[in-house]
């Protein structure tokens, strides 16, 4: 499946790129270089992928076949084959186990969907509102990068500090202030804990969506506007007609990268509730850390990530499937 | 074409990883004791006991000096925050690549026993250092399964004891601190005022709801574990006990409901600020004065039982808490970490130690120094010696101090979100909680 | 192209009211938002312990220096950040030389196995860190018995791990970069004489400098901030900020006012670079990533 999707990846880049084949390239080195050097290119990051990020990954998919707990892991590669055992404990939804990871992962869904959404509305609609110049337009453009070059954990530990009950800013303004509820609301456990998730993940991403959106408006040729505008179409009209239609390529890429760091977020919910989470704000990241290393169980921690992994690897796919197929028939 | 390519890839991958596995199965020291390899250096992982780790350094510091001078064994330190340790464990078991000694929370003593990371303590080891009659029995019992050569020897022994604000308790008319849990209810009651509250607790943090409803349910007579080991979450006995603890907060309204998600010890600060009037620690006597309160503004009496005084049985009103002192299997300096073991455990030693950190020294022949009869360490001594029980020592204890935690947890937070917590919705969690731990 | 393109205006004609008042209470509501964590973490920074661990207050009963001056000494926040910034900055020159490599490869080659390059690279995206963290962890551990070469607990180690994570995001935003650089250019220079690295350095280099600083400053971000990987492989000695910060909450109490202060502390950096080169960012994501 993800062959096939970054063909189309693939067949863009070239013709964007208008590569006319190597072998009209470099011509004094002789042909065994000519042929190599591209491979000696790549070799540093080839190695160290292979190093850090697939080595490890067919390691941990191993792990997940084995028997691998607190008994076995002072040598992980004599612990006892389990067959499918630790998958059978991660999705037996009628088990605890399996329940709670299922639980997670739809808080985990639902969690994405919202702050990946949330975010490109953010994003696109004050990308929208700063592409005029007016005054302070600048200045906006600055704070509003802020939150996103802030260091992820200095900016989720001053949230962690203003949903405190007692003493933090959200129930001040709330409560004491503008008296919107009974009593103090808590944010960092029970039901709530979820928007004050929501909240900080939003805050912190949609920057980064608000400067891929901003750099894609960049790209539209200014004649649409002109063209459009001697049609008579108003401001809001060019909007819908030119703007966001003119973004959609730029969107593909963007909602795909919100959603496949949203859904492994590990750093906010762990600096915001600690190592265990409240069930309402049960992220699937901490979840696996909570199985796998508060009580060393690592087989089904490996099973539960592989599980999640297969998952994020058949929505890439069928997403890019779908994306590029309508590309295809768009430019037709 | 494609998919061959493909495939190759991946085969190439995982002969990779099959190389680097093998070598991993290789390194390893699997089965092997120590060695003495490096007779002149050790390297210790110490638990932070002070107010900050700067405060451990300080110290320890001195001591590793003496140590040095006795035996010429150099001692590099590290102090590491509670936080990380029980990582950092892990990762030093996985890799054979750890200290040679360490400190743990003695409640971890049966986990990590059954890694087999750590040294036994057979009668050859602990004759090494005296034997095993010199320790305290509570503290004995809280380093590894019954019936299995220790995995650790105690280092400092703490227990719970109940501290209280003298000027906010003769505020109230009340004269004595309370020896029962109604005393507890129905002073609190008078205390929990004008936005003070009878007493402090940390409802998000899942160790000490583990300590806390531990004892309740020796009081009421239950077991979280059967005796061969068995988890048994949802008896009456310890539906009722986590019911009782929860409810100072729900019914009897004593404790505030701020304190569900208190997991930093801000429970602390309350007392010290005058918040609260009444808290359940172990050794709180340091973090008091670092929080800038007077020895003189508090009183510390045992911790409450549910009548008649402290003892064994169901008049238990502690647990045996504390920190062990654990030697690496696979140690590069054996002779020198039981040297240090033997060092860190002499009188002379556990003196300071205990002192420093206002715990209580495992040792007897140590604990008659009168440093450990003042008015803080007095009442922890005796609950330590006469009715103190260790945690359960069974592997599976970090699996029960996350799922009966994190029940105890969200009862706290269902509490103080203002919704019912009935003997139905604690057993329902406990139930949850029972299933979570690993089928036997 | 890789300059920054000035303001582009929508249209000729002016904005309609309904579209000004829009903008107007949207952008107010938004700074407001994105600004209020800012100020409770400038405003806390400065108010003695008394205010930050009691009632929330907007302002401070007195203006105090000293959390900055304790932060110090409470945690050794000076050798964190010694320790974040030689990762950080390893991490991220690394990385980028790196991806211009590979990138330069996959842009102006033909060759087999270009496309499996890409895939994997890119799909290394979506592992879930937690996933391979202790598999990792025991792979340096044997590099290191194996070759005495210590990565497991060292800041090598951690430089490793950093400039891989940004390395697709990297490769994948230079290869659309270096594809906007017309070919005539290193074509050229390669009739003048220069070899094929001649060509990147001379010719396809200097023209991606926008892209070149986009990579770089995600780079540095992505190390600076990263907390999982580094609870797990650092020790006393190669601590990072992400980990040290949590050094404030002691035994005894939390110093908000002092993490605060910290926070600040440790962001600045971050921030100011990464708004100085916001110029550059906003080009290089125009001509790489969004193309």
């Amino acid at each position: 499946m993800t062959t096939t999707t970054t063909t189309a990846e693939a067949e863009r880049r070239t013709v964007s790129g208008s590569t006319p084949g190597a072998a009209r390239g470099p011509r004094r080195p002789g042909r065994i270089r000519r042929i190599g050097l591209p491979y000696l290119l790549l070799l540093p990051a080839l190695v160290l992928e292979l190093l850090v990020h697939l080595v490890p990954m067919v390691m941990g998919i191993l792990m997940s076949f084995k028997a691998l707990t607190r008994f076995s892991i002072r040598d992980w590669s004599a612990a006892p084959w389990s067959g499918f055992d630790n998958y059978k404990i991660s999705v037996d939804i009628n088990a605890p186990a399996g329940e709670a990871l299922l639980h997670s992962f739809w808080v985990t869904c639902g969690f994405t969907v919202l702050s990946v959404g949330l975010c490109w509305l953010l994003g696109t609609a004050t990308a929208i509102f700063l592409q005029d110049t007016f005054r302070g337009r600048g200045v906006l453009r600055t704070l509003f990068l802020v939150p996103y070059a802030l260091p992820v954990y200095t900016a989720v530990i001053t949230w962690a500090f203003m949903f405190q009950h007692d003493n933090g800013l959200v129930n001040h303004v709330l409560h004491d202030q503008l008296g919107l509820t009974d009593k103090p609301s808590f944010w960092l456990i029970g039901d709530n804990s979820f928007i004050a998730l929501l909240t900080v993940s939003v805050w912190k991403g949609w920057p980064f969506a608000f400067l891929v959106i901003m750099a894609g408006l960049q790209n539209i040729p200014k004649e649409l506007y002109e063209a459009a505008a001697l049609d008579g179409a108003g401001m809001w009209q060019q909007i819908r007609r030119i703007t966001l239609p003119s973004l959609r390529p730029v969107n593909q890429v963007l909602v795909l990268v919100l959603f496949l760091w949203t859904f492994n977020d590990f750093n906010t919910p762990y600096v915001l509730f600690g190592k265990a989470a409240p069930e309402a704000a049960d992220l699937i990241s901490i979840h696996v850390y909570q199985t796998t290393f508060a009580t060393w169980n690592f087989g089904t921690g490996s099973a539960m990530s592989v599980l999640l992994l297969l998952f994020l690897l058949v929505v890439t796919g069928l997403y890019l499937l779908l994306t590029s197929r309508r590309r295809k028939t768009a430019d037709v | 074409m494609r998919s061959i390519r493909v495939a190759a890839i991946g085969a190439v991958t995982l002969s990779l990883a099959l190389a680097v596995s093998a070598c991993g199965g290789g390194s390893s020291t699997a089965g092997g004791g120590g060695s003495n390899d490096s007779p002149k250096t050790l390297t210790y992982w110490a638990s932070n006991q002070g107010a900050s780790i700067a405060v451990d350094k300080k110290v320890l510091k001195p001591e590793l000096d003496k140590f040095e001078k006795q035996t010429g064994i150099r001692v590099k330190l590290e102090v590491i925050p509670w936080s990380e340790l029980l990582n950092r464990i892990l990762t030093a078991t996985t890799s054979g690549q750890g200290p040679d000694v360490l400190n743990i929370g003695n409640t971890w003593s049966a986990s990590l026993q059954a890694s087999g990371a750590l040294l036994p303590w057979d009668d050859k080891n602990f004759g090494g250092i005296g034997g095993k009659d010199r320790f305290v029995d509570s503290a004995l019992g809280s380093t590894g399964v019954k019936g299995e050569d220790p995995a650790a020897v105690p280092l400092y022994s703490m227990a719970y004891a109940l501290y209280y604000n003298k000027k906010m308790f003769a505020d109230a008319g009340i004269s004595k601190p309370p020896a029962t849990w109604d005393d507890v209810v129905a002073d609190g009651k008078k205390l929990s005022k004008d936005g003070k509250w009878g007493l402090g607790a940390e409802g998000a943090n899942l160790s000490e709801n583990i300590h806390q409803v531990f004892v309740f349910a020796k009081q009421h007579g239950a077991d979280f574990f059967t005796a061969d080991g068995k988890p048994d979450f949802t008896s009456d006995g310890a539906v009722s006990a986590i019911k009782q603890y929860v409810d100072l907060m729900a019914k009897d309204k004593i404790i505030a409901p701020g304190n569900a998600e208190y997991a930093q010890n801000q429970s602390l600060s309350d007392f010290a600020k005058g918040k609260t009037a009444m808290v359940l620690w172990q050794t709180a006597s340091a973090t008091f004065a670092s929080l800038g309160m007077k020895d003189d503004e508090w009183g510390v009496a045992p911790a409450p039982v549910r009548s008649g005084t402290p003892g064994t049985g169901t008049a238990v009103n502690s647990m045996v808490a504390g920190i062990n002192l654990a030697v690496f299997k696979n140690t590069d300096n054996h002779d020198g970490a039981l040297k240090f073991v033997k060092f860190m455990t002499s009188d002379a030693e556990q003196k300071i130690l205990n002192k420093a950190y206002g715990s209580i020294p495992p040792v007897k022949s140590a604990q008659s120094d009168p440093a450990f009869n003042t008015q803080a360490t007095a009442a922890l001594r005796d609950t330590l010696a006469k009715s103190a029980e260790a945690l359960p020592q069974v592997a599976d204890e970090s699996q029960f101090e996350t799922s009966v935690g994190t029940a105890v947890k969200e009862l706290f937070a269902d509490a103080a979100g203002g919704r019912p917590v009935t003997t139905a919705s604690v057993k329902a969690k406990l139930e949850k909680a029972q299933q979570q731990m690993p089928a036997k | 192209m890789s300059s920054t393109s000035p303001a582009r205006p929508r249209s000729p004609m002016a904005a309609p009211r309904s579209f000004l008042w829009a903008r107007r209470i949207f952008l107010t509501l938004l700074t407001g938002f994105v600004l209020l964590p800012v100020y409770v973490m400038v405003s806390s920074s400065l108010k003695p312990l008394e205010d930050v661990s009691g009632t929330f207050r907007w302002l401070p009963s007195g203006l105090t220096i000293r959390p900055y001056i304790d932060i110090w000494s409470t945690v050794p926040l000076a050798k964190y950040f010694m320790n974040s910034a030689i990762v950080a900055g390893a991490a991220t020159v690394c990385s980028v030389v790196i991806a211009v490599f590979a990138a330069y490869a996959v842009s102006r080659y033909r060759f087999r196995g270009k496309r499996v390059f890409t895939v994997t690279v890119l799909s290394t995206q979506m592992f879930p860190g937690i996933l391979f963290l202790l598999p990792l962890f025991l792979i340096y551990v044997n590099i290191g018995n194996a070759t005495g070469i210590a990565l497991f607990g060292s800041r090598g180690g951690l430089i490793l791990t950093y400039l891989t994570f940004s390395l697709p995001f990297s490769i994948w935003m230079l290869i659309g970069y270096f594809d906007s650089v017309p070919r005539d250019l290193d074509e050229a220079a390669l009739v003048d004489g220069c070899g094929p690295l001649g060509a990147l350095f001379r010719v396809v280099v200097p023209a991606a400098i926008p892209g070149i600083v986009a990579v770089a400053v995600y780079a540095f971000m992505t190390a600076w901030g990263e907390v999982l990987f580094a609870s797990v492989m650092t020790n006393d000695a190669t601590r990072t900020l992400a980990v040290g910060l949590q050094g404030y909450a002691t035994q005894t109490e939390v110093y908000w006012n002092q993490v605060m202060a910290a926070s600040l502390v440790v962001s600045v950096p971050v921030v100011a670079g990464f708004l100085l080169l916001q110029r550059y960012l906003v080009a290089g994501l125009t001509a790489g990533a969004v193309k």
